[in-house]
């Protein structure tokens, strides 16, 4: 839905809403005088408290509620709000079963979730073309053009909730973590049955990541400049500074790959991060202390997932991610569509330390919780299919939880999605028309990040589309609700 | 398909979508879990918080599915209309179409069964764990169809 005003002044076009991203935006482009771009916004336009619906929870209880967060990955918030809990049982480090079975569930969460938006999102817009008709710009035009895409979709993602199902019982709201370790082990009926299947499941990920790699090659330009910036980047990375998806330091690197603070251990994250609100948003604006509001904001997710770390430990992935480096031409990767690549690098990672865990005796152990001194405050950190996500929480002494704070990755990105549809709008924008092919554009841009707006601002369902038209004193010149 | 033949029972899926955690958001997994409970045979039933791709495996297995979902408006206790493959661009991931479930069924497997949304009626979507009064009343009538609706072909199927 798109309405301009241009009668008078600055105004404002505005775009409602995006389609085939996780929850619903808005996206606000200010023109000056002239008809240039000033300003774009992606909105977040509802806010419901979840911090606030936990409190007085009892503290055990957390890992299973906060998967009513998000229907997109809730066992990201499982494994986050565990490994908080354990903290808060006073348990630094669990059984090597209980964390090999936490990495086994979230890598399959991680393969899954990045498979459905590569696959189902931004594969329509990446193999079909950004201006394809829209009747074939989704994931059947795709399937027509390419008919295995339909099968690695369907089996890439079905595999990773088996995986969901058998560590954690179900393949939504799992009940694997408790605090201080997990509920049970991995059974020898479901490492078999995994174990059947997972080298179909690597081989599929590395012809997607072929069949991407032939699509970046045949539009090297659009790939490198569309919606791209330097920026900074966060992740978790591992001791020895490998890729570490499920435990680790922060490390954040500014663009020309100097570090701004690494080694960061998740308990002091407040030191580091300070998040910001702005009054056109409900959602909050993170930015890295030390560089202030202005120059401060970061990018996190797959891109970030690569760009930080040193290396990967698995030798397809780390493969693939020496070549995709090579975009960089020594230094890191800025394209905002590598994000894509990243992504499927990512899963590649998943599916091998998927398979090299199905031959782990440990996941067969029986040690599978500790306990210690009670401590009234957590923090954990993981880094789920969209990014960096943070759980923090304080208890009481009646074991009720009294403060919490989600930092979730699509927040994280908040400030890089806002530029990259500035981007966008600046080169693409032509006259006062909000053309077909603008709406397109913007889309795959916001769709890079894979925002999960129903995470970042618990909201639910449908909200109203709403249109509105400002001038340049803000004032509402006029305003459509379409339900 | 007949429905009514006594030979082939029809094989028949129940596919709640939504999230409990969102008061009567989880209309379609409390539909779902009542009707696994009920243990009839030939019926599965599950639930998810929303449709996704693989479902298309699953949807392709059956001959009947019953796709149920909560409905934020629209007519009360219930609605249900016949669905058909549409390849159609989704506004989310969240909200998949049961059209483009079955579109992908076709696809991929070649096979669409007979399929039907029924949307029950929901009025509050905060965060807590329970559906409102009025849902549940609308639920009791859902199932009341919907098991009879489901219950006459494999009854008959038994009988023979």
């Amino acid at each position: 839905m798109t309405d301009i005003e241009l009668s008078r002044g600055p105004r404002k076009i505005v775009i409602d809403p995006v389609t085939r991203v996780e929850g619903h935006g808005k996206v606000t482009i200010r023109l000056n005088e002239a008809g240039e771009v000033e300003q774009a916004r992606f909105h977040v336009v509802e806010f419901r408290g979840f911090e606030r619906f936990i409190q007085g929870r009892m503290y055990w209880e957390v890992p299973v509620i906060v998967q009513r967060l998000c229907g997109i990955c809730p066992v990201s918030h499982h494994l986050g709000a565990a490994k908080a809990m354990d903290v808060i049982a006073g348990v630094d480090q669990v059984t090597p079963t209980a964390e090999k079975m936490r990495r086994l569930m979230h890598y399959g969460q991680v393969l899954q979730s990045n498979a459905v938006n590569f696959f189902h999102l931004a594969s329509p817009d990446l193999l079909l073309g950004f201006d394809a008709p829209v009747e074939q710009r989704n994931i059947i035009g795709v399937m027509n053009a390419f008919p295995e895409v339909g099968k690695w979709a369907i089996f890439i993602r079905k595999f990773g909730q088996q995986v969901i199902a058998a560590t954690g019982g179900r393949r939504i709201h799992p009940r694997l973590c408790v605090p201080g370790g997990v509920n049970q082990n991995l059974s020898i009926e479901n490492r078999d049955m995994l174990r059947k299947d997972v080298d179909q499941i690597v081989q599929w990920c590395r012809d997607a990541l072929e069949l991407h790699k032939s699509f970046v090659h045949s539009h090297e330009a659009l790939h490198e400049n569309f919606a791209s910036f330097p920026s900074s980047y966060m992740s978790l990375v591992g001791a020895d500074g490998g890729m570490d998806l499920y435990d680790g330091t922060l490390r954040a690197i500014d663009a020309d790959n100097t570090p701004i603070f690494e080694g960061v251990q998740p308990a002091d994250y407040a030191d580091y991060i300070v998040e910001e609100v702005r009054s056109w948003s409900y959602m909050k604006f993170p930015h890295i202390r030390s560089l202030g509001r202005e120059h401060g904001w970061y990018r996190v997710g797959p891109l970030a997932q690569l760009n930080c770390c040193a290396f990967i430990g698995t030798p397809i992935a780390n493969a693939a991610r020496t070549e995709f480096m090579a975009q960089g031409r020594g230094g890191l990767v800025h394209s905002t569509l590598s994000y894509h690549w990243a992504r499927l690098i990512c899963m590649i990672h998943c599916a091998e330390k998927i398979r090299e865990l199905l031959f782990d005796d440990d996941l067969q152990g029986t040690d599978l919780v500790l306990t210690g001194t009670r401590r009234p405050e957590g923090v954990a950190i993981i880094e789920a299919p969209r990014g960096t996500l943070i759980h923090h929480y304080t208890v009481d002494d009646n074991d009720q939880v009294s403060g919490a704070n989600l930092i979730v990755s699509t927040t994280n990105n908040n400030e890089a999605m806002n530029r990259s549809v500035k981007q966008v709008a600046v080169e693409y924008l032509t006259g006062h028309e909000i053309t077909e092919g603008l709406l397109n554009h913007i889309e795959v841009a916001i769709r890079a990040y894979d925002p999960c707006l129903s995470c970042a601002t618990h909201a639910i369902g449908q909200m109203p589309l709403v249109v509105t038209l400002e001038d340049a004193d803000g004032a509402v010149i006029a305003t459509r609700v379409k339900q | 398909m007949d429905l009514s033949s006594p030979v082939t029972p029809p094989r028949i899926l129940v596919l709640g979508y939504g999230n409990p955690g969102r008061q009567d958001d989880g209309l379609g997994p409390a539909a779902s879990t009542r009707i696994d409970e009920m243990g009839l045979p030939n019926v599965t039933a599950y639930d998810n918080y929303q449709l996704n791709i693989e479902d298309a495996m699953d949807v392709a297995e059956h001959d009947v599915v019953w796709f149920v979902d909560a409905a934020r408006v629209g007519p009360a206790p219930f609605s249900v209309r016949d669905l058909h493959p549409v390849a159609a661009i989704e506004f989310t991931s969240h909200l998949m179409g049961p059209e483009t479930v079955l579109s992908i069924a076709e696809q991929v497997f070649g096979r669409v069964p007979k399929a039907f949304l029924l949307a029950i009626r929901g009025y509050e979507f905060e965060f807590i764990e329970a559906l409102t009064p009025d849902a549940s009343d609308n639920l009791r009538l859902a199932l009341e169809m919907l098991t009879d609706r489901i219950g006459a072909p494999v009854a008959a199927a038994r009988a023979s």
